[in-house]
């Protein structure tokens, strides 16, 4: 435990809740912050008890990332906010193919979050963060009054390593490059829609959050440079990640619908929603556009790691000076595949 | 018009609900609209409400009507 | 999903799309109206356009529900739920489209005003269960398929003695709208209809011979999925060859001759015909809408609140109405993909997933590009 642990009473982590005190900076913020997070993430940093934590750097270039995260509900199958925060900002870092270090975590709470939440909270954060190998290693808490944040909002960055000659980059897609998707899409989005109020559906579908590092250092290492970017798609689903490359790079897209994976209850939720798995949300896929001659072999590497196990080619990229993203559908006709604007609704017509 | 799916009756439940199930996604839905339902009937869902039962054998010969559009158009 | 992936053979679909080729006569003109904005969904989605002859065209109806509910009736809406006491509940769909001066019941909830999105109208009885001192209003929008729901719903009303909870009706009957299609001066000129699928279950097939003893014009009710969409096309193709002019059932799994007797009771039991309604783009069809009987004024917004719906005017240059009549398609729209976009939707048809201008701009205009490079490619 936090030796510096001020003296007094405990908080009440069952039937507690946490109160503008919480966030004063006295000592109702030492013991939240003792209790709850300290408690929760353990290390040598926040033992310290520093307001910073200092560490020393390999050689490289480092890559650096920023995350806010108010997904509601907070928790849902398969994951909560906290465990989302910690596998999407490593995942950032591991896009760009680096090997993330630490992360920090800081919490806008809104008074009267449950404590025993925000406590399941932490733990699951430390949970993932102690899985993945990468420290929370300092944060910050503040507390705003009832109705100024949707319970607790996340904000986490994290730091990571480059190796030395790549330089991945959402501009460097080339006509001929080959589309890899390492998994099924629109797990997370379904699971968390099937938790919402007025939507509410039974289904075993789990969020797919997942830390992505350890699947991406085998790519890297496997391909190298032929390695062109790669992305997660989280928000707006594959379909807007692919629209962001597109125009990134001045190219085309073009894939086959046959050879996207979509698990059958995920295509069954999106069918009684009007919902299209393209637009859903991922937060434990990528996709990589690789070189040609690599494809093969990144599908092998990828196939071995349980995070990759349905790993797919799933398109290539073209020259489109109108940077489209075509689909073939499985009848063999054609269709744009857009951006959404906005978020996507469930539909009855 | 409008978006409309078949479900399967998983359960019958009092005052004219049940609950129905799309390849494992399940929703407890009003099915005062049809009648004579039994476990294992598809009906068409729209909205939260069944508003038909599919009729199988009429399906069958649908596709078999399909089927053999398809062989027609098959044939060199 | 049973029921549903048998009929999206991709190679069913294609042998299919061949015979139909074989069975159009070259020099001839298959202009199909398909009426129902599931349907134009339905083609858009798995580019069935594509797997069909040149001289087959498929002329999107004003099928679509949102897109045919004129900007007054949103506005009324909006209205509606400014009010402090009101909750709205409303599908998804009409969250975004857009109401006079730009407003839309996606803003006003941004700016405080109470607006659920529901599934079902299950939902927002079980709200006005749980919340007695808020005054629930449904935004009943939608053709016959839709009707029933709502009309149960206030039969549950009524049983559960709710005090709080009424329907702004803006149900709208598809006959009425196919026959106002026909009847329209320097319409759209068409061959015959792809009929809607689940209206049918609701009203059966029945309804539309008129068209057929009237105006010569075929109609296959087809089902929702592409192999439905397929076959009803051949059906066609052949009545027109043969220059027959029948009713015919595709979606026969699910639709019935006298439709569904229980629902088309409880529809009566509650609506009556308005003398006229306002359609965006068709103008004022008689006998084409409903509202509530007298017997159930307490169920009935508009009764409740009050509410005088004030005719609002559309951007002249927005061209949904052409389109809605099939006159025009997205493309010879000139805010089409300019001012109107899926972000800054100009009208209805842009906003509807079913409207002809989204279905459009998600899943098809690359085709006119192809088109002008294909014709570069052959002037070259």
């Amino acid at each position: 435990m936090n030796k510096h642990e001020p003296v007094g009473r405990k908080l009440d982590l069952r039937n507690g809740r946490v109160e503008l005190s919480h966030g004063s900076g006295g000592r109702a913020m030492a013991r939240l912050i003792g209790e709850i997070f300290h408690a929760a993430f353990d290390n040598e940093w926040l033992r310290a008890g520093n307001d910073q934590a200092t560490f020393d750097v390999p050689a490289g270039r480092m890559a650096m990332t920023t995350d806010g995260y108010v997904v509601s509900p907070l928790f849902f199958p398969g994951g909560d906010i906290g465990k989302l925060a910690v596998h999407g900002t490593i995942n950032d870092i591991a896009m760009a193919g680096a090997r993330p270090l630490h992360m920090s975590a800081s919490f806008i709470i809104e008074e009267g979050f449950p404590l025993a939440e925000l406590k399941r909270i932490a733990q699951s954060m430390g949970e993932a963060s102690r899985a993945a190998g990468v420290a929370i290693v300092t944060g910050d808490t503040k507390v705003v009054e009832r109705g100024k944040a949707d319970g607790v909002f996340i904000s986490t960055t994290c730091v990571g390593i480059v190796p030395a000659g790549l330089e991945l980059s959402g501009d460097k897609a080339r006509p001929g490059d080959v589309l890899l998707l390492s998994g099924s899409i629109g797990d997370h989005g379904v699971a968390v829609m099937s938790k919402r109020e007025n939507l509410s559906f039974d289904t075993q579908v789990l969020s797919d959050t997942a830390a992505l590092h350890e699947l991406v250092a085998l790519m890297v290492e496997t391909a190298g440079s032929a390695i062109r970017l790669m992305r997660d798609p989280t928000r707006g689903g594959v379909a807007a990640t692919l629209n962001e490359i597109a125009h990134q790079s001045r190219v085309g897209v073009r894939i086959e619908e046959k050879a996207i994976p979509v698990a059958p209850q995920v295509a069954a939720a999106c069918e009684l929603l009007g919902l299209d798995p393209l637009h859903v949300a991922n937060e434990g896929k990528l996709l990589a556009v690789v070189a040609r001659e690599a494809a093969d072999a990144l599908l092998t590497t990828m196939r071995a790691h349980p995070l990759g196990a349905d790993a797919a080619r799933i398109g290539e990229i073209v020259a489109d000076e109108h940077c489209f993203v075509q689909m073939t559908t499985a009848f063999g006709g054609g269709r744009v595949i857009d951006w959404l604007s906005g978020e996507q609704l469930p539909r009855i017509c | 018009m409008c978006l409309a799916i078949p479900a399967r009756v998983e359960e019958l439940l009092p005052d004219q609900m049940a609950r129905v199930s799309v390849d494992g996604v399940g929703k407890i839905v009003s099915v005062a609209l049809v009648d004579d339902l039994t476990i294992g009937d598809y009906v068409v869902l729209h909205v939260g409400y069944a508003l038909a039962k599919i009729d199988e054998e009429e399906a069958m010969t649908t596709l078999a009507l399909l089927r053999e559009a398809a062989e027609l158009g098959a044939q060199p | 999903m049973k029921h549903v992936d048998e009929y999206r053979d991709g190679e069913l679909a294609r042998a299919i799309a061949r015979r139909i080729a074989e069975e159009a006569q070259g020099e001839r003109a298959y202009r199909l109206m398909e009426f129902c904005g599931g349907h134009t969904h339905a083609i858009s989605r798995y580019g069935i356009e594509d797997l069909l002859p040149e001289n087959i065209r498929l002329i999107h109806g004003p099928g679509c529900p949102v897109c045919v509910l004129p900007m007054g009736r949103i506005d009324d809406a909006i209205r509606l739920a400014e009010r402090k006491e009101v909750t709205l509940c409303t599908y998804a769909d009409l969250m975004r489209v857009p109401a006079s001066g730009g407003a839309s019941l996606m803003k006003a909830k941004a700016n405080g005003a109470d607006i659920r999105m529901v599934y079902s109208t299950l939902d927002a009885i079980a709200l006005a269960e749980k919340e007695p001192e808020r005054e629930v209003v449904f935004f009943a929008i939608g053709f016959e398929t839709t009707t029933p729901p709502t009309a149960l719903a206030i039969r549950l009303a009524q049983k559960k003695g709710l005090a709080n909870f009424s329907v702004f009706c803006n149900h709208v009957l598809t006959p009425a709208a196919m026959q106002a299609i026909l009847d329209t001066k320097d319409g759209v000129e068409i061959e015959g209809f792809v009929g809607p699928a689940h209206v049918s279950t609701v009203i059966g097939s029945a309804p539309y011979r008129r068209f057929a003893t009237d105006y010569h014009k075929p109609v296959v009710i087809a089902g929702f999925e592409p192999l439905d969409v397929l076959q009803a096309i051949l059906m066609l193709v052949r009545q027109i060859n043969e220059g027959r002019c029948e009713i015919e059932n595709q979606y026969r799994r699910a639709v019935t001759e006298s439709g569904n007797a229980k629902a088309i009771d409880e529809m009566a039991e509650i609506f009556e015909l308005r003398d006229a309604f306002e359609w965006r783009g068709l103008g004022e069809i008689r006998k084409s809408a409903l509202k509530l009987r007298d017997a159930y004024a307490q169920f009935d917004a508009e009764k409740r609140f009050s509410m005088v719906t004030k005719p609002a005017r559309d951007n002249p240059a927005c061209e949904c109405g052409a389109i809605l009549r099939g006159q025009k398609r997205p493309q010879d729209c000139k805010l089409f993909g300019v001012a109107c976009t899926p972000e800054t939707p100009m009208g209805s048809c842009m906003v509807s997933s079913e409207g002809s201008c989204a279905a459009y701009w998600a899943y098809g205009r690359f085709r006119q590009y192809e088109t002008r490079r294909n014709e570069a490619r052959k002037a070259s």
